[in-house]
């Protein structure tokens, strides 16, 4: 790599002008910033996941108006008690929503998008983790550093928002220990959550694997663990855009799609 | 182009090779075991494939859970169902005593039962979840015939693969692959929980497939037709079905 061997690489062209010597000198600052700001597989798994996600959270959304009331324990339905209703019509005549019209029935499509997305998210998922641990991607970027496994050290991350102060340096560099606690909370907690409180509702998963839905209390205490999870993940998604929307879009975006940092923000 | 980079062309190009060749072996592999739905064209095909192939890989013989008598729900849902025709009302007037289950298609004999000639057959009883692709759910004992004595009685062609079932309603049919159609838990049900079973849960005679979800158990079956294609009859393909649009396997 000739760029990388140092600023004299541009003198040799230095002939052509003053102008074009300026930006050829700049083209090693870029070089030399080492690894990018994501790797490629970081980026290219996160956009599958986003792409995943909402596909799911919108057929999600779909299916459960066909039935938007849940309960808890092994079986439910429009004759016993609900857990607790969600006031929207439903797809359904058989269910009691108290509006006097049925929406459209979408669950035929819904469901094959549900399914299909959700491989998506597992197998993408899976290369991620692997990955993730191979490279010590987990280790290095996002298991919080001991000086930080502290509460003085989330107070303050945490007092540093409520003040709205502006990120400092080190903060475009690497992730501060609420963000490290998030993303391992998201990779490793409630995304396996919802993936398996999800097969849980399968009567073919179920029948391979009864623990997995025993084990949560039945399977309608599945299907309203599998909602609880998903508004978390859904809050998750409403709290990274914002943070994004904040600390600056263009570049926020800019560095997971190109993996480059902007070059203002560079050290 | 310096050396890194047509090391890293090459590199990419054998892996692409190697990718695309791997998913055609797979696809062969798929083929040729059975590991592929009748649904899966078009976009959600991919997602179908995997379900369905992962389901019959792994877990082809397991058994749906049977829970205790105690968790027999008080009050079962009779989802709605469409409206009764003539034939049905007059075999209702006969206390369904001509009502007639025929067996045809890829057999070695094909058959005519009656409810009397079904119950002769060995009974089976098992306590198992209804569950609704909405959402909701309910417990059952189901009593009926094993659907494999009678299709063992019929004798299965070796080419027969896919079993499809007509309800007396002329546009309600499905179709299942022979795994679920030899599943020791497939019923023939004729009885539910301490009586007869009733019109609204598919009396006089309803298939239920526990290992899938409800819209697979048809109600008021009348003719089991074993096919060597569902081909025609897969009703998430066909409009005129009332299950047209959904997935043809429905274990998820």
């Amino acid at each position: 790599m000739g760029l990388g061997k140092g600023p004299f690489q541009g003198d040799v062209r230095a002939s052509a002008g003053a102008c074009y010597a300026a930006r050829v000198s700049h083209a090693p600052s870029l070089r030399n910033q080492g690894p990018p700001r994501h790797a490629l597989l970081v980026r290219v798994t996160h956009w599958i996941t986003v792409i995943s996600f909402l596909a799911l959270l919108v057929s999600g959304v779909e299916i459960l108006i066909s039935h938007p009331r849940f309960y808890w324990g092994e079986v439910g339905n429009s004759r016993t008690p609900a857990l607790f209703k969600i006031p929207i019509p439903s797809s359904r005549a058989t269910v009691p929503t108290g509006y006097g019209y049925v929406l459209p029935d979408q669950n035929g499509w819904s469901r094959y998008l549900h399914f299909e997305a959700a491989w998506a998210l597992v197998l993408t998922g899976l290369v991620y983790v692997i990955s993730g641990l191979w490279t010590r991607h987990f280790r290095k970027n996002l298991y919080p550093a001991p000086a930080d496994r502290t509460w003085r050290s989330f107070r303050s991350v945490i007092a540093k928002h409520l003040r709205l102060a502006p990120p400092d340096e080190a903060d475009f560099r690497s992730y501060n220990v609420l963000q490290r606690v998030t993303y391992l909370l998201v990779i490793f907690i409630l995304v396996p959550l919802v993936i398996w409180t999800g097969l849980a509702m399968s009567p073919g998963f179920n029948a391979a694997v009864p623990w997995a839905v025993n084990s949560l209390g039945g399977r309608q205490s599945a299907r309203t663990l599998h909602f609880f999870v998903s508004i978390f993940l859904v809050l998750f998604l409403v709290v990274h855009v914002a943070m994004i929307v904040l600390t600056g879009f263009a570049s926020r975006m800019r560095e997971m799609i190109t993996g480059l940092a902007m070059p203002q923000e560079r050290t | 182009m310096s050396k890194i980079s047509r090391r890293k062309f090459v590199t990419a190009g054998l892996a692409a090779t190697a990718g695309v060749s791997g998913l055609a072996v797979a696809a062969n592999f798929a083929k040729r075991y059975g590991l592929v739905p009748p649904d899966s064209g078009g976009i959600y095909g991919p997602g179908e494939t995997l379900t369905y192939a992962a389901q019959r890989l792994f877990a082809r013989h397991s058994l749906a859970r049977e829970f205790p008598r105690s968790m027999i729900s008080k009050v079962p849902f009779a989802n709605a169902i469409p409206p009764l025709n003539d034939a049905f009302k007059r075999l209702q007037g006969g206390a369904f005593a001509d009502w007639r289950l025929s067996i045809n298609g890829m057999v070695a004999q094909p058959a005519s039962l009656s409810l009397a000639d079904l119950r002769s057959f060995p009974v089976r009883s098992q306590i198992t979840e209804v569950v609704c692709e909405e959402g909701w759910s309910y417990v059952a004992e189901w009593i009926g015939t094993p659907l494999f004595e009678v299709l063992k009685a019929s004798g299965v062609l070796p080419q027969g693969r896919y079993l499809v079932y007509f309800s007396i309603d002329p546009d309600w049919w499905e179709s299942i692959d022979m795994a679920d159609a030899q599943h020791p838990q497939t019923l023939l049900a004729w009885a539910m929980n301490d009586g007869d079973l009733p019109v609204a849960f598919g009396g006089p005679l309803r298939l239920r497939v526990p290992r899938q979800l409800g819209y697979k158990s048809v109600k008021f079956v009348t003719r089991l037709t074993v096919t060597d294609s569902p081909k025609g009859f897969v009703s998430a393909l066909d409009p005129k079905s009332p299950n047209s649009g959904y997935a043809w396997y429905a274990g998820i």
